[in-house]
């Protein structure tokens, strides 16, 4: 009796979206009369971000710093549609239809200020910090503030415009399947370190490595939440969760937080992230969709491990300490 | 964490003003101070609480529901059953044209998983509608019921959906999605090693912080506000329209900030039944899953069955992939035959194959139904991938890391279900865990990428 070690590596893809029903989100931006920008919508924040990334998308493509941007969802009676937040979908679609929606508020902005410069739109370009200049001579210049009210109180324009990203709906051919379910790929390469008691098939995760192609790291802190969460979450799904611990038998379900187990702070494996970012040719800045593909590679990585630690195969899923010592069991008397 | 800007640099423009930078959270100081309002946030005069009374029985007919002594009990103001809900049989893909209707929003006649929704009571208080759900007698004849996929594809089982006719989900394509590509036949002729495996798993729950439910309010204008916390505001608004039969004009829904979702607020469940209450009460309404009844009651991740039979040569290419994936739907379909068809498309996995076979089935068996999970269709399929590229590598006696650099796809290969592969990563993800995990591989594996000279 001893503890094994072992390591095993998975290599995944994952879609984004899911437009075999029709994949659309609408947005409105429109600038208020001092020059901060709202951005309207119906779609969803689960609690990943999405308000500020929609904020950060639209101030990079106005040309203001992010604080100078709301988002205001999700109220059916103002937001535009938004199919929802699932499929790995949100920052894709939405992200692209802000940026369709700024693009044109921006157009409007920029127009108002060639007049009160006295210069073609075409040759203004934004700073970021919250002014526009013209190209080339910098001290020539006007602060979105003060076109705002220019726009709002004395050339009669609506800084605003309207977004809207669809991806047409795909029918799969009957007989081949072939079919357009989704749009860019992300990436991943999971490698798990465990030791496998093998006198009780208890499982330690020691460390997981996780390399991460997620297109563009639109903000880099707010992918390492999602990341570093979507990494425990595999190592959770690969050991311990289920609410029918003897399916297909239908009994012994959790009903509480003490009865469906998750690992908790203890258990938590040291976790290493490393983000790559090839631009998809689709996406916000070339973002894709990382949100569920996160929590996939650690399954199979921890799965094969197990098998590196111990030299058994547990085919079905979670992989308890009751599976491990029966596959054991049989190992031994097989 | 990481960021490797040497990868792709050719491609990327970096150096952008917002973008690529770690601004702190605009919401956080809400979120970590609890001043972030969600929808249970919401608190109205006179909010009546709905609670459910559901069927202890994995399939029974309902002979009767005698709602008489629920009534009576005090503080009860409104008990529902399936003839107070206009449009009762329904399915929520119907927006999308995926049918048949199929589930109903309370139980008339039949129930068909332990747990399903019979009778809806509304009261002053949680507890006096927990108490008076206690008191509807409901008789049951019970019936033979099916657990295991297998057993419910077989002639003879008994028949969970009378919607569908048949234990599976009937597709344009027949009893399952279909993906062919190449002659598998042809390609396991041509194997050296063949290795047929079968995997499974169980339901898992979402496990969100915040339960899934909603508080509606009725407007005084005949339009009802509802709070609410699902991943989808006109998909929700739009399948309520449909099962309330009320123009959504009539219908306002506010959401947006959700303490967690992992798909398992994608599903139709709480909102329509509560805003029908308010509106056959005139009174706001709420309704809230306790922890049980997320756990057991709401939709979890499908269990799935994945069985994968594999070509092999010795040099490491993989000639020929069949895989029948089978998606354990529970009674009702939900987005479960999205889901199956989703793994269908995902098959075979991120390698290029040239012979390639994939069905999958999405079947209907008696426990509570599956739907939208995190990873949604691909999760599971991925384990079952996954373990087995493990399993090849070893039989062909090939390191695991290196025998999937022979078979990732790169730009422009053509994947299983016709679409050509664009923006390829896989091999740069692998070259880079292979350092950081200091699991060395050839040097001709690191001299790899995923572009092709032309493509």
């Amino acid at each position: 009796m001893a503890i094994r070690r072992g390591r095993g590596v998975a290599a995944i893809n994952y879609p984004t979206g899911m437009n075999l029903g029709g994949d659309p989100t609408q947005a409105l931006v429109h600038s208020t009369p001092t020059g901060n920008f709202m951005v309207t919508l119906s779609s969803v924040d689960l609690g990943q971000g999405m308000k500020q990334i929609m904020a950060q998308i639209c101030a990079e493509t106005i040309g203001v710093p992010t604080d100078r941007v709301v988002v205001d969802t999700a109220d059916t009676d103002t937001g535009p549609h938004c199919m929802g937040t699932f499929a790995s979908r949100g920052t894709h679609r939405a992200g692209n239809a802000v940026i369709q929606a700024a693009k044109e508020a921006r157009q409007v902005m920029l127009e108002v200020a060639a007049e009160e410069l006295e210069v073609n739109a075409s040759d203004l370009e934004t700073d970021g910090q919250g002014n526009i200049q013209v190209k080339g001579a910098p001290q020539k210049s006007i602060s979105i503030f003060d076109v705002a009210l220019s726009a709002h109180f004395k050339r009669g324009r609506s800084i605003s415009g309207r977004g809207m990203f669809l991806i047409p709906r795909s029918y799969p051919e009957k007989e081949t399947g072939a079919m357009k379910p989704s749009t860019c790929y992300a990436h991943a390469c999971t490698v798990a370190e465990v030791e496998v008691d093998d006198e009780t098939g208890e499982v330690t995760v020691l460390t997981v490595k996780n390399v991460f192609e997620i297109g563009r790291a639109l903000n880099p802190k707010m992918v390492e939440q999602q990341l570093v969460g979507g990494s425990w979450m595999g190592i959770s799904h690969a050991l311990y969760e289920t609410t029918e611990p003897y399916y297909p038998n239908r009994d012994h379900g959790g009903t509480d937080f003490n009865q469906y187990l998750m690992p908790g702070p203890g258990d938590l494996a040291q976790t290493e992230i490393i983000v790559l970012e090839r631009p998809s040719a689709d996406g916000p800045f070339g973002a894709k969709g990382p949100g569920e593909m996160c929590a996939n590679p650690q399954i199979p990585a921890v799965a094969n491990a197990v098998f590196d630690a111990v030299g058994v195969r547990i085919d079905t899923l979670p992989i308890t300490p009751e599976r491990i010592l029966r596959a054991l069991k049989a190992q031994t008397t097989g | 964490m990481e960021l490797r800007k040497d990868y792709f640099a050719d491609v990327r423009k970096d150096g952008l003003h917002e973008i690529g930078q770690p601004r702190p959270r605009l919401d956080s100081p809400g979120h970590v101070t609890g001043k972030t309002a969600y929808f249970a946030d919401r608190n109205f005069p006179g909010m009546l609480h709905l609670k459910m009374v559901r069927s202890p029985h994995h399939h029974a007919r309902i002979r009767s529901i005698d709602t008489s002594e629920a009534e009576k009990h005090p503080g009860v103001v409104r008990v529902l059953t399936a003839r107070d809900v206009p449009h009762n049989v329904y399915t929520i893909l119907i927006l999308i044209q995926i049918g048949p209707e199929d589930e109903t929003v309370l139980a008339d006649g039949k129930v068909r998983w332990k747990g399903e929704a019979v009778v809806a009571v509304l009261g002053e208080t949680e507890r006096a509608a927990q108490e008076a759900a206690a008191k509807v007698k409901v008789d049951y004849e019970v019936l033979p019921a099916v657990f295991d996929m297998e057993e419910a594809l077989k002639p003879g089982a008994p028949l969970v959906n009378e919607y569908h006719g048949q234990n599976y989900y009937l597709y344009d394509s027949g009893e399952c999605r279909k993906v062919r590509f190449g002659d598998v036949e042809a390609g396991f002729a041509q194997a050296d090693h063949i290795l047929e495996q079968s995997y499974q798993s169980s339901p898992i729950e979402h496990a969100p912080t915040e339960t899934t439910g909603c508080v509606v309010a009725p407007e005084g204008n005949d339009r009802f506000t509802c709070y609410t916390n699902t991943q989808a505001m006109f998909f929700t608004l739009d399948n309520a329209s449909i099962i309330l039969q009320m123009p959504g004009s009539k219908l306002h829904f506010v959401g947006g900030t959700v303490g967690g979702g992992f798909g398992g607020k994608v599903d139709v469940i709480v909102e329509p039944i509560a805003i029908l209450g308010a509106k056959l009460t005139g009174r706001p309404v709420s309704f809230v899953y306790s922890r049980e009844e997320e756990m057991q009651i709401s939709s979890p991740r499908a269990a799935e069955k994945v069985v994968i039979k594999d070509g092999v040569m010795r040099d490491g290419r993989i000639v020929a992939r069949k895989v029948t994936g089978y998606t354990d739907a529970g009674a009702y379909s939900r987005h479960s035959p999205y889901g199956a068809q989703k793994g269908a498309a995902h098959y075979p996995g991120p390698y290029t194959i040239p012979n390639v076979w994939i069905d999958t089935y999405c079947v209907y068996t008696n426990r509570t139904p599956s739907s939208a999970m995190r990873g949604f269709g691909v999760t599971i399929g991925d384990f079952a991938l996954e373990v087995q590229m493990d399993k090849l590598a070893r039989l062909i006696g090939m390191d695991p890391l290196e025998f999937r650099f022979i078979n990732a796809y790169r730009d422009g290969d053509m994947k299983a279900h016709r679409q050509p592969t664009e923006g390829a990563a896989l091999i740069e993800c692998m070259q880079e865990a292979s350092r950081a995990a200091n699991w060395p591989v050839a040097e001709k594996y690191m001299a790899m990428s995923s572009y092709r000279k032309g493509a």
